[in-house]
């Protein structure tokens, strides 16, 4: 597929997968922590690897990201990214703790973690429900370091297929504004022609 | 001072007394080379060991091999001579770490090796280098001096 050519019908039909997935794993993550999660639409970047860096704002700016495989009928990734303060307001709700902690401990890690594999999996099921299709989830993998280096790695696992990738972003927010986080989902090119036909979009 | 800003599978070489840099190395690597006496700096941010592995190998800036070639033509372009230039390398980590050898996890280190096969092929010295771990690195090449500044979260900040 010739991602260059890609119409506005296909793009919708990604937005609108993503909005399914992303739905499904903001009400996960409203359960959660007992408060009101918003959506932003879910938006699909086409990016040239040169513009990876920047998905994200300040390359250089410290964010947790927690990763996951994603196989079986289609390959690619899925990424939970949260800014510092995000990611310790989520702890403290969780742990139902007040505290002004500016660093993050192995429980905060492990739960951030969990956190990450409750919204993939809700996202992978719907979209499983939807497509059809046979999806695993990997055991998650968390890092916290500069934004750059962590949004490099869905793109580099894929770097050999063409020279672009596609990232279907979406924004939650917190009602209060505690927390903001954006999840990636990160077809690999070849998986993504499936996930349409699939969908009797193209074929 | 004028500062150049290389993207991933890119590269950018300079003249003028300026900075080329690169932010958040992860598995990707860093490839600077200067020449010390024309004063002339380039950088490479490659994704990928080798081109020949790979069919769809359009974008040379993209694979260590490849991008090396391409640099030093640039450079040359620019007025500077093969045999001063000298090589620094940074990156080549491993940022989330898995319980398996799929070979994509080892990217990193595959990436380091590919990039001193090449330079050691073109008989580039490689004089010093900062690679491996499994953090980030922002490096910023100074074309005054050829110096490497290597910016880490947690892992303080070097000179190389």
């Amino acid at each position: 597929m010739d991602l260059n050519n890609i119409n506005s019908t296909l793009l919708d039909v990604l937005k609108e997968l993503g909005n399914i997935g992303s739905g499904n794993a903001a009400t996960a993550l409203a359960t959660m922590i007992d408060k009101r999660v918003d959506m932003k639409v879910p938006q699909v970047k086409i990016l040239e690897f040169k513009d990876v860096g920047e998905i994200l704002g300040d390359g250089d700016n410290p964010v947790v990201g927690i990763y996951f495989e994603m196989s079986d009928d289609i390959e690619g990734n899925i990424m939970f990214v949260l800014d510092i303060d995000s990611a310790l307001n989520l702890t403290n709700m969780l742990f139902g703790r007040n505290t002004t902690n500016n660093q993050l401990d192995e429980m905060d890690m492990s739960a951030l973690s969990e956190v990450g594999n409750i919204l993939s999996a809700s996202y992978i099921n719907s979209l499983s429900a939807l497509t059809g299709l046979k999806l695993k989830l990997s055991v998650p993998s968390i890092c916290v370091d500069m934004a750059a280096a962590i949004i490099s790695v869905p793109a580099v696992q894929f770097g050999h297929m063409g020279e672009h990738v596609i990232f279907i972003e979406t924004q939650f927010e917190e009602n209060q504004r505690q927390i903001t986080g954006d999840l990636f989902l990160v077809p690999e090119v070849g998986s993504f022609e499936k996930i349409l036909n699939s969908l009797g979009v193209i074929g | 001072m004028e500062i150049i800003k290389v993207g991933m599978a890119d590269y950018k070489t300079i003249k003028s007394t300026g900075i080329l840099t690169t932010l958040g190395l992860g598995s990707c690597v860093g490839i600077a080379l200067y020449d010390r006496i024309n004063k002339i700096a380039g950088l490479a941010h490659i994704m990928l060991p080798s081109s020949t592995e790979i069919k769809n190998n359009s974008n040379k800036a993209k694979f260590a091999d490849t991008a090396v070639d391409e640099l030093i033509k640039d450079m040359v372009l620019l007025g500077s001579s093969r045999k001063f230039l000298v090589a620094k390398l940074a990156g080549g980590s491993q940022m989330f770490s898995f319980n398996s050898n799929v070979d994509i996890l080892r990217i990193g280190e595959r990436n380091v090796i590919a990039s001193k096969k090449k330079l050691l092929e073109l008989d580039i010295p490689v004089i010093a280098e900062d690679t491996g771990g499994n953090y980030g690195r922002t490096i910023e090449l100074n074309s005054k001096d050829g110096n490497l500044l290597i910016k880490t979260i947690g892992h303080g900040l070097k000179n190389i």
